[in-house]
């Protein structure tokens, strides 16, 4: 056994390196976004505001109207993906763990999760191009109405990202331990019961924990909308998410003055949002969640 | 009534061993059969038709988009003007260095951290351990405002190796958690052995390695995903031409060009087709990594 002292020698000298870069560039910049929100730079000073920039975001007409808007489509794109990926996904990883496809079942895996593999720029020209009236297979403009714009967009991410959930809950399916399934097997149970009653509550916590993910996941998007609508997404910012908004508050975009420090309270708002339903939802839920574990 | 002998297991441990055969088990097979391969195509065929239509004249795109080329629309126009008028090689190589950095700077160190974590047990490893779980979870895209003005004070604005620090930060935390259940499946007893003959701890670490080896692999190939594809730090941080990844230099190509549609779809094909096969070939790994990494 190494000397306690020597021990904490070798762990700073394994993890410091890793330590510096996370800290450095993930940790640091996060709280640091929060800290310059509290701040005015607008002319080239720095002067505490306290909460001023908040107030101006959520007080002024235009930007808070902007902000609510956005913050209403970032719960309509990660509410598409919570009722259309996450049920499919489900369904794909159960039929993946089907016991009569057994040979094929490395081949449909990798056939599902291709559309995972491609960058979301290349997803979204692709659909723009199947759905463009142009070529016939749909004659409505999807993207052109403000009430159908966000729901396609979101379906194309649904698309694209769905073997994520698969992979995720099917390596939770196959790891049920078999005596269990044996034995509601010689119960009788048929499939469709054993797979809700037995199964589906065993992998709950996994299914809880890839849908927070994908809560995180949906409201940092941006790359898809901005691939198909650029930093000002119409029609009508009608598909405008916390991202985008986002983006272009700090870049600033053909209507809009850059605006530093409001990028930097937008990004505090979405990641104070983030984390207090992370949080909440881990106190609250996975905990009970878990008691079902084995 | 009497069992048939259990088949040897392959890789999973999911199917119920099969004690008799269930009368509805062939149409069973069938009707799971059926619906995944309504799935797969679901997931294949946009990405068969635009690779196809890439070889097409504007004509036989518009004309027919879901016929093959034939004798009068086969063209290769759209490939010449990417390679001509896009500036995809240098993309490549740009996103291949930039991929292939991140991939070594996160398996070395998250190597060396999840190597520690499990190895030398104190009191304050369980928060350091949890510290860096929490990583997983955090939305680094949030800080971009910080990152870019340290990114300026340092000159390192608009340069791959921005990009490169970025993204390791990004995928150490799940790299970490990877690593840490590989280790912790080393045996004891080779490490102690190791120690007792006077070796260093590099060379018991020099020991351990081969045993983790897929665990590097499944590290590269999560990597490898978030990185190539990625478009807001490659936009944010590195926008110049001369250091475009190929991500952003579809997305610039594509609003560039928006009414060539061969150079267009020559574009998004050349663009996707690279990690298509890398998954293809790599796909066990990355399929263990996943799991195995957000499991725990």
């Amino acid at each position: 056994m190494i000397r306690t002292g020597t021990r904490y020698r070798l762990l700073a000298l394994f993890v410091l390196p890793a330590l510096l870069v996370y800290v450095g560039f993930s940790v640091y910049p996060l709280l640091s976004s929060v800290a310059l929100s509290f701040f005015d730079t607008a002319d080239g000073g720095s002067v505490f505001t306290g909460f001023g920039n908040y107030v101006y975001l959520f007080t002024d007409p235009y930007v808070s109207e902007r902000f609510w808007n956005a913050l209403r489509n970032s719960v309509l794109f990660f509410g598409i993906h919570l009722v259309v990926e996450l049920p499919i996904g489900l369904l794909m990883a159960a039929l993946l763990t089907s016991n009569s496809i057994r040979r094929s079942r490395g081949v449909y895996r990798t056939l599902l999760f291709i559309p995972a593999t491609l960058s979301v720029v290349i997803v979204g020209f692709l659909w723009r191009l199947i759905i463009n009236p142009l070529w016939g297979l749909i004659s409505f403009p999807l993207l052109g109405d403000p009430s159908t714009a966000l729901p396609t967009i979101s379906l194309m991410s649904v698309w694209q990202y769905i073997g994520i959930p698969m992979i995720f809950l099917f390596t939770a399916l196959i790891a049920i331990p078999d005596d269990i399934l044996e034995a509601s097997r010689i119960d009788g149970a048929r499939a469709w019961s054993t797979f809700w009653q037995i199964k589906f509550p065993l992998i709950l916590p996994q299914f809880g924990l890839i849908s927070i993910l994908t809560y995180i996941w949906t409201f940092n998007g941006f790359d898809i909308v901005y691939a198909l609508n650029g930093s000002a997404p119409g029609p009508n910012y009608s598909t405008d998410i916390l991202g985008t908004m986002f983006y272009r508050t700090f870049f600033g975009s053909s209507g809009q003055v850059a605006d530093t420090d409001l990028g930097a309270t937008i990004a505090s708002v979405v990641f104070f949002i983030i984390l207090v339903t992370t949080a909440a939802y881990f106190v609250v839920l996975q905990r009970r969640l878990k008691t079902y574990e084995l | 009534m009497t069992a048939v002998p259990l088949k040897p297991r392959s890789e999973s441990r999911a199917k119920p061993s099969r004690v008799r055969l269930q009368k509805g088990e062939a149409s069973s097979a069938i009707a799971v059969h059926a619906l995944l391969i309504v799935f797969a195509i679901v997931a294949i065929l946009p990405i068969l038709v635009v690779v196809m239509n890439s070889f097409k004249t504007t004509m036989g795109i518009f004309g027919a988009p879901f016929a093959v080329p034939g004798a009068d629309t086969f063209n290769l126009d759209g490939y010449k003007n990417v390679f001509t008028r896009g500036n995809f090689a240098a993309n490549y190589l740009n996103s291949i260095i930039v991929t292939v950095a991140t991939i070594v700077a996160t398996i070395v160190l998250a190597t060396a951290a999840a190597w520690a974590l499990v190895e030398y047990k104190v009191r304050i490893s369980p928060l350091l351990t949890g510290f860096f779980i929490l990583g997983i979870m955090l939305p680094i895209r949030l800080g971009t405002v910080p990152i870019i003005k340290m990114m300026v004070a340092t000159h390192l604005i608009d340069t791959l190796l921005a990009l490169v620090l970025v993204y390791t930060a990004m995928q150490l935390p799940l790299a970490i958690a990877l690593m840490m259940t590989y280790f912790r499946s080393v045996p004891g007893e080779l490490k102690e052995a190791a120690r007792m003959d006077g070796a260093s701890e590099f060379q018991v670490l020099g020991i351990a390695l081969p045993l983790v080896r897929p665990g590097l692999a499944a590290v590269a190939s999560i990597t490898m995903l978030p990185v190539w594809n990625d478009l807001w730090f490659p936009l944010i941080l590195a926008p110049s031409k001369a250091n475009q990844t190929v991500t952003l230099g579809v997305q610039q190509f594509v609003g560039q060009f928006q009414s060539d549609y061969p150079a267009l779809l020559a574009a998004l094909t050349l663009g996707a087709l690279p990690l298509i096969v890398l998954f293809t070939v790599f796909s066990r790994q990355f399929i263990q990594g996943l799991s195995a990494g957000y499991g725990k």
